[in-house]
């Protein structure tokens, strides 16, 4: 199957094509690239795609009802909602410092949801 | 002696510009340093944008807004720096004196020997671009959803359409997505989109949000709340293209449809202002057409990066602190740059090239986005600086450094320019 991509490791933006090749070095072939690092990026968005998650939870006892939080590194892309429906249902009381741990070890990848800011 | 109403150093703003102009001025040995915040919090704009992508030339680590600003006010808090929160400078005279007011202190007159000005950008409004229809509620700026979403735990609607393909504009669309608001579309009046293509694949492509480039909105409805917005193809003159229509429900209407440097008090002052970037002209350290009054950050020009931001406030405030102590060498400029062909600005606007340390770092925006052109500088025909670009487009700022070694001696113009890259024979 053909997957029609956009490479955002650098400010170039190529548009490309990926499909897969047993043939190919890789396992696949590619259509639209500059350099090879969009090759690995090619391959990671159609095998398993991951992102940062930003977003706010409710906060008492602090000087802002909102407290910004993260996932401490990049999420499986799938999870994204997932993880939005664990922020929605957590509470904290302040006080808070950035980089505390809310949430330890989301859905077993080692990653952490941290606070952004102290509050 | 200084009195107490006598600072050696002010900065209006307690922004990332703000934060880090006072922190230079600190290590530039200035002793008496003030920074003046309007706001209930330093930090700036960066206290609402709670997405990543902050930071990664400055700290090579990929922060939020508030982690960013975090990290500067304590390192400002540990120098012993003085700050004033909710204290509004209302002017700003070419004496270097500042009127401000508090709830705290009532109406104030302070004298600095330096001022900097540090005051950002505010989001051009909806009266700012002419959108037939009614005027209901439910129409909000992008950063003004993004502070009651991010800040105030508000959402603003259910059913959204955003105009302007900003970057703020499509954070913006993928936070009310995961808020649990649809978006149904973005709306671009211009063939190409101001945004970081990073941003339209994370924030748009992912969660198939279409992005409608060369459109824009031909009708509000709804009387008390919006109900529906129409958005129409435009021609190369920006004119709506009858039948091409598309119409949607909703009850939202976010506009991104760009930022101005906030320059109230400049104006004030009498102090010159550049038409195109809408701040202050400057000189190779940061200095307005008034002496002693130095600016940096969103108030001289819109930046993409707060870490632009960051080194043009460390510039300024080092000058600042180099002008207090009477170092600055003062005087009509050497040079004036020209933004030539293909260049929409280029800041600094002058250089007086006795007081450069090592280098001047010019800063310009493109007119229009173009692949594989030489970003060149000439002082008349020759050539003072060229570097090769594989791609430039106007969302992004570009950046030339020139050794001092090459500028002294100079008078004159510099003319920045795109040219063609010779094919190699
Ligand atoms: C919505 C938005 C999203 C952005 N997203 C990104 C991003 O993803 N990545 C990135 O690197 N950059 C981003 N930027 C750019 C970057 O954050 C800004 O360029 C940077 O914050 C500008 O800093 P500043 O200090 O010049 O202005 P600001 O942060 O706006 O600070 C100005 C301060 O001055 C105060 N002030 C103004 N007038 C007065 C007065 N008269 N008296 C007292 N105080 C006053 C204001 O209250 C404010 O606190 C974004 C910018 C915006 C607006
Ligand atoms: S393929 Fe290479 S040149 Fe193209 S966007 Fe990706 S990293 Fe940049």
């Amino acid at each position: 199957m053909k997957r029609e991509l956009i490479c955002i490791v650098c400010p170039m933006g190529c548009h490309c094509s990926i499909e897969v090749d047993a043939t190919a070095p890789k396992g696949y072939t590619f259509s639209g690239l500059t350099c090879k690092r969009g090759e690995d990026y090619a391959i990671k968005e159609i095998t398993e795609p991951t992102r940062m998650l930003t977003s706010t939870i409710r906060i008492e006892g602090a000087r802002l009802p909102r407290l910004p939080v993260r996932t401490s590194s990049a999420i499986p892309k799938e999870r994204i909602y997932e993880c939005m429906g664990m922020i929605n249902a957590l509470r904290v009381t302040g006080p808070v410092s950035m980089g505390q741990v809310l949430i330890k070890d989301l859905f077993g990848t080692g990653v952490n949801l941290i606070a952004s800011r102290s509050l | 002696m200084m009195s107490m109403n006598t600072y050696e150093i002010i900065i209006v703003g307690g922004g990332p510009a703000g934060l880090a102009a006072a922190i230079e001025a600190h290590k530039g040995g200035s002793q008496k340093i003030l920074v003046l915040e309007r706001d209930r919090e330093l930090g700036g704009i960066l206290m609402q944008c709670i997405h990543n992508g902050f930071g990664l030339h400055i700290f090579r680590e990929e922060l939020t807004g508030p982690e960013y600003a975090e990290r500067f006010i304590r390192e400002m808090e540990s120098l012993g720096i003085e700050y004033r929160l909710d204290t509004m400078v209302l002017e700003l005279r070419d004496d270097r004196t500042v009127d401000i007011i508090s709830s705290e202190h009532g109406f104030e007159t302070l004298q600095a020997k330096a001022v900097v000005l540090a005051m950002g950008c505010r989001e051009r409004a909806r009266g700012a671009i002419n959108i037939p229809g009614t005027r209901p509620a439910g129409i909000y700026s992008a950063g003004a959803a993004q502070r009651f979403v991010n800040m105030e735990g508000l959402m603003v609607g259910k059913r959204v359409v955003v105009l302007g393909s900003g970057d703020i504009g499509l954070i913006m669309a993928r936070r009310m997505t995961l808020e649990g608001a649809k978006v149904l579309a973005v709306a671009e009046i211009l063939p190409y989109s101001g945004g970081l293509t990073r941003n339209i694949v994370q924030c748009l492509d992912d969660y198939d949000i279409p992005l409608y480039l060369s459109h824009t909105i031909t009708n509000i409805e709804g009387r008390d709340r919006v109900e529906g917005i129409t958005i129409a193809k435009v021609d190369a003159t920006r004119q709506p293209i009858p039948g091409t229509e598309i119409h949607y429900d909703c009850d939202t209407l976010l506009l991104s449809v760009g930022l101005i440097p906030e320059n109230e008090l400049s104006k004030s002052a009498g102090i010159r202002l550049d038409p195109v970037t809408g701040g202050p002209v400057v000189n190779e350290c940061m200095e307005t057409s008034v002496a002693g009054i130095f600016a940096c950050g969103n108030v001289v020009q819109v930046h993409d990066l707060v870490d632009w931001v960051t080194e043009e406030a460390r510039k300024a405030g080092h000058h600042a602190a180099r002008f207090a102590q009477g170092q600055l060498k003062e005087g009509s400029p050497d040079l004036v740059t020209r933004a030539g062909h293909g260049i929409r600005y280029v800041v600094p606007h002058t250089i007086r090239v006795g007081n450069l340390e090592q280098e001047v770092d010019l800063m310009m925006r493109v007119t229009e986005p173009c692949k594989n052109k030489n970003l060149v500088v000439r002082h008349g025909e020759t050539l003072v600086k060229k570097v090769r670009k594989v791609h430039l487009t106007p969302g992004e700022m570009e950046s030339i450094k020139i050794p001092v070694e090459k500028l002294q001696g100079l008078s004159g113009e510099l003319n920045v320019c795109l040219e063609e890259v010779a094919h190699e024979a």
